[in-house]
């Protein structure tokens, strides 16, 4: 029987394989690009490594820290709070501080620096009041950039520690309280270990996604390794040179991400039977007020400050731009997200369930690189990999996919946000009883009734989940959307681009709000698949 | 409650799919369809594409905002019939998206912010060379393309623009008297990733040379009153908040602000006039390699550089007009008559990357 199943896992391994081969191709042509290295490019690099590699290295350094800090700090203690303590306003604050994963990070960093320049309204008004040398923090500058990418990015942390919160409960802390920690060491000695793997996979989410910002370091300019790729490609015309940087951006993130994996060694965390108690703190006086001016603090700042921005923005503008196109907008932006998010979260679940299959060590080794490297592309600027992209489908003679069809484009955000995907789903099938899959084996059941009977049921709230991600993520994207749309093919985020003659952010006013409001849509779906995951 | 959510879901892949394997459908139909009906947009109506068939639309790739272009296309349907359709883009991505798409591109025209990405374009062989009277008469030799393969349509003056409260514009020459010690900590100036600085640079490096010119814009980095920006109206927003006192900027963004507020206390200076003239760029077309409608996309162009749409770029971002013989509209004539330098732009692009790496060592960000 054991044979069996090996062979019929290639069935399955099969199918996995192709659909990495698929993902990986324009990566892989990211990395050829070392092949052409002319005298042209050998003078870039010199001139990169005499001039300003360096300091653009420890800006991208500075900017991973720092957002990797605040986004594991905000993720990490608003979800404690929202799932295991109980203070005033707690039931609205756990879906609400979902709603900034709606916005997009250009959006807040144009919404920001509006509000904070110099010229702009608040330091106008210090000024005004208290003289042209009252102090005022440096928003352009390093400490900017983190707040804003923090402010944005903190929900993949918020969200998937939620949920390993959620599945642990109170009792870990009560076990380890009577085993003699104090509250405070139960929290970090037991509750955060075991909730570890989620809190990494928001983390490296978000520093993917940091590392493959180039909206709002371009808004503040603020130079990193992105901006450098940028630098090559647009200043010096040099696409070899770019996507060469790009790949060394791709080689940063694996390194890190294989030595995190080690680094949590073997050890394994899976959901205990039973029903979770819902039963939580009950935070009084002091704390509790602490905890509502906390959550309210964050959300005002995340979302209802450039929510409001913008409103004034589209109300002083007028909505004489609003017409029927904006139907067309809407539907390309949901469809295109929504075959994106099927399409992705097929791939990673064919790959999460692929990664469990017993094999041989060889299959096994080569099912989690692939997995691995398919992953990469969340790292990658959006139009970096659309060049990997396009340079693919012309080596295959399929150019005029680009123009003719939305495969190349949905392929793209396939390649982009698989990672995004995987995550969710992976930790789904990694938090399903290995004993409950060795039973159903050990009844009979091949790979094809597996997934059926046990991991689709079990799985359902964290494919909800992925696919809701990748739909918010395929919304908010621009770069490669502006790059391969087909004709016809404007989404929202296109709209933003097209509507905003360079720094005239608030003629973007309108797409904007759009964007957010119905985004809004499926980040509520999203809470809900989390509030009524079955425990 | 579960369960009706993921029928919900359902629902909504397959009415995706539908819409995928529809889309797909029509576009591989228009694949095989004569060339004009190919470079229709699969959501034309038929009556649309029809009418396309006399004439055949022009696409054009085009990296300027939708609001100052289309008002011209518009215009040009109305008077010629032709359709045109527009696919707004970024500068470097639009033109690897048309190397890319190579032979198969649907694209005729590439139309361009400034002459850099227009000499790229060019270098890699995405345009193709354009025969035109009519283009010659109206298009200054140093706004085209030494081989006829684009031409400036609207030009962009980058020159000083000062605080009327803080600065006597008699303090003023060159652009290379604000590395001048008595600018510092009194210079703004926007980043040097924005390709309108790199022009301006390389400009310099033909007229100055490599080692003067980084003098220069090294002592402009000295003089900086603060960061640099990421935008020309957030630095004329600064000059007139007190951040700065001079800076360099394209002479529309100031008459942007001025639209909105004809008092705001910043003025233009026109640099270099006693020399080499105030640095222009362009705005620009060209004629793809693989066109599908050449003819249609060359009289677009040429339509362009006529006297009322010539007109219409001043009146639609304040820009001048390529044409010599057009006059822009009152509030950037207001601004008055200056110099132009009379290098041709193409210098812009063919010393694009010496001027950036020039302002990488001195360390202008």
């Amino acid at each position: 029987m054991k044979n069996s199943l090996v062979t019929s896992g290639w069935l399955w391994r099969g199918p996995a394989f192709v659909a990495a081969a698929i993902v990986i191709f324009p990566i892989l042509i990211i990395l050829l690009q070392w092949g052409t290295v002319g005298t042209g490019e050998q003078e870039i690099w010199q001139h990169l490594f005499a001039t300003k590699l360096d300091r653009l290295a420890l800006n991208t350094l500075l900017l991973v820290l720092g957002v990797g800090l605040s986004v594991t700090l905000l993720g990490v203690s608003l979800a404690w709070l929202t799932t295991l303590c109980d203070f005033p306003g707690r039931r609205i604050f756990e879906w609400a501080l979902m709603l900034p994963l709606a916005i997009p990070g250009y959006v807040m960093a144009f919404v920001f620096l509006g509000i904070m320049n110099y010229a702009g309204p608040v330091q106008t008004f210090l000024r005004n009041r208290f003289g042209n040398d009252a102090w005022f923090p440096d928003v352009q500058g390093v400490m900017g950039v983190i707040t804003i990418l923090s402010l944005v990015l903190y929900p993949y942390v918020y969200m998937l520690a939620r949920s390993a919160f959620l599945n642990q409960g109170r009792k870990l802390m009560d076990a380890g309280q009577l085993l003699g920690l104090s509250r405070r060491q139960a929290f970090f000695r037991v509750a955060i270990p075991v909730a570890r793997p989620a809190i990494v996979a928001g983390l490296a989410l978000a520093l993917m996604e940091t590392l493959a910002d180039f909206g709002a370091v371009k808004v503040f300019n603020y130079d990193t390794f992105t901006t450098a790729i940028y630098d090559a490609w647009y200043g010096l015309f040099n696409l070899t040179v770019a996507a060469q940087l790009a790949s060394l951006l791709l080689l940063f993130v694996g390194v890190t991400l294989v030595l995190e994996k080690q680094s949590r060694d073997k050890a394994r965390y899976t959901q205990e039977g039973g029903a979770q108690s819902r039963s939580s703190y009950r935070l009084q006086g002091g704390q509790a007020v602490a905890a509502t001016v906390f959550c309210t603090l964050v959300l005002v700042t995340a979302f209802l400050i450039p929510l409001g921005q913008l409103l004034i923005w589209l109300f002083e503008a007028g909505f004489g731009e609003l017409d029927e196109r904006y139907l067309g907008f809407l539907g390309h932006t949901l469809s295109l997200g929504a075959m994106a998010g099927l399409l992705a979260v097929g791939i990673a679940l064919l790959m999460a369930f692929v990664k469990r299959l017993p094999g041989t060590p060889v299959a096994k080794r080569w099912t989690s690189l692939s997995i691995r490297l398919s992953t990469l592309g969340y790292a990658l600027p959006g139009s970096v990999l659309a060049v990997g992209i396009m340079l693919g489908f012309n080596l295959l003679e399929m150019g005029s996919l680009i123009s003719n069809s939305v495969i190349a484009l949905v392929v793209a955000y396939c390649c982009r946000f698989l990672a995004v995907a995987y995550a969710p789903v992976d930790s789904g099938v990694e938090q399903v009883k290995p004993s409950v899959i060795d039973a159903a084996r050990s009844l009979g059941a091949g790979p094809g009734r597996l997934l059926r009977d046990i991991y689709l049921p079990l799985l359902r709230p964290g494919l909800i989940t992925a696919f809701t991600i990748v739909l918010v993520d395929v919304m908010k994207e621009m770069p490669a959307t502006l790059m391969m749309r087909p004709f016809g093919w404007d989404t929202l985020a296109v709209r933003i681009y097209t509507m905003t003659a360079e720094g005239q952010w608030e003629r973007a006013a309108l797409p904007a709000v759009t964007l957010i409001l119905i985004g809004l849509v499926p980040v509520y779906l999203l809470i809900r698949a989390a509030r009524n995951r079955p425990s | 409650m579960i369960r009706v959510r993921s029928h919900r879901y359902l629902l909504l892949a397959l009415f995706v799919l539908a819409g995928c394997s529809e889309q797909s459908t029509t576009s591989d139909a228009s694949g095989e369809m004569t060339q004009a009906a190919s470079a229709a947009s699969p959501e034309a109506s038929p009556a649309l594409s029809e009418a396309a068939e006399i004439t055949g639309p022009v696409v054009v790739y085009s990296s300027r905002q939708e609001h100052l272009i289309k008002p011209l296309f518009d215009q040009f349907t109305a008077e010629t019939g032709i359709q045109v359709q527009s696919q707004t883009g970024e500068d470097g991505p639009l033109i690897a998206r048309l190397q890319a798409e190579g032979e198969q591109t649907f694209a005729d025209i590439l139309y361009t912010v400034d002459a850099g990405n227009l000499w790229s374009a060019a270098q890699k062989g995405l345009l193709a060379p354009i025969e035109s009277d009519i283009l010659e008469r109206n298009i200054p030799a140093h706004l085209q393309d030494p081989e006829n393969r684009w031409f400036g349509l609207s030009v962009r003056a980058r020159t000083i623009a000062y605080s009327t409260e803080r600065v006597n514009p008699a303090e003023l020459d060159t652009y290379a008297g604000l590395a001048d010690a008595k600018w510092q900590g009194r210079l703004c100036l926007r980043t040097s990733r924005k390709v309108y600085n790199m022009s301006l640079v390389a400009t310099m490096i033909e007229r100055l040379g490599e080692e003067q010119t980084q003098k220069i814009v090294e002592g402009w980095v000295d003089n900086l009153a603060t960061r640099v920006f990421s935008s020309d109206a957030l630095l004329i927003e600064a000059i007139a908040a007190g951040q700065c006192d001079v800076g360099i900027v394209n002479t529309y963004y100031l008459g942007q602000l001025q639209a909105e507020n004809p008092d705001v206390p910043v003025a233009l200076f026109w640099a270099n006039q006693d020399s080499s003239g105030v640095h222009v760029n362009i705005s620009g077309a060209g004629v793809t390699r693989h066109a599908k409608n050449p003819a249609a996309a060359q009289k677009l162009i040429e339509w362009l550089s006529t006297a009322e749409p010539q007109h219409m770029f001043s009146e639609l971002n304040l820009e001048y007009p390529a044409n010599p013989g057009i006059a822009p509209v009152d509030l950037v004539a207001s601004w008055g008559e200056f110099k132009q330098d009379q290098l041709n732009v193409e210098t812009a692009g063919r010393l694009q990357a010496d001027a950036v790496k020039l302002m990488d060592r001195a360390d202008y960000r």
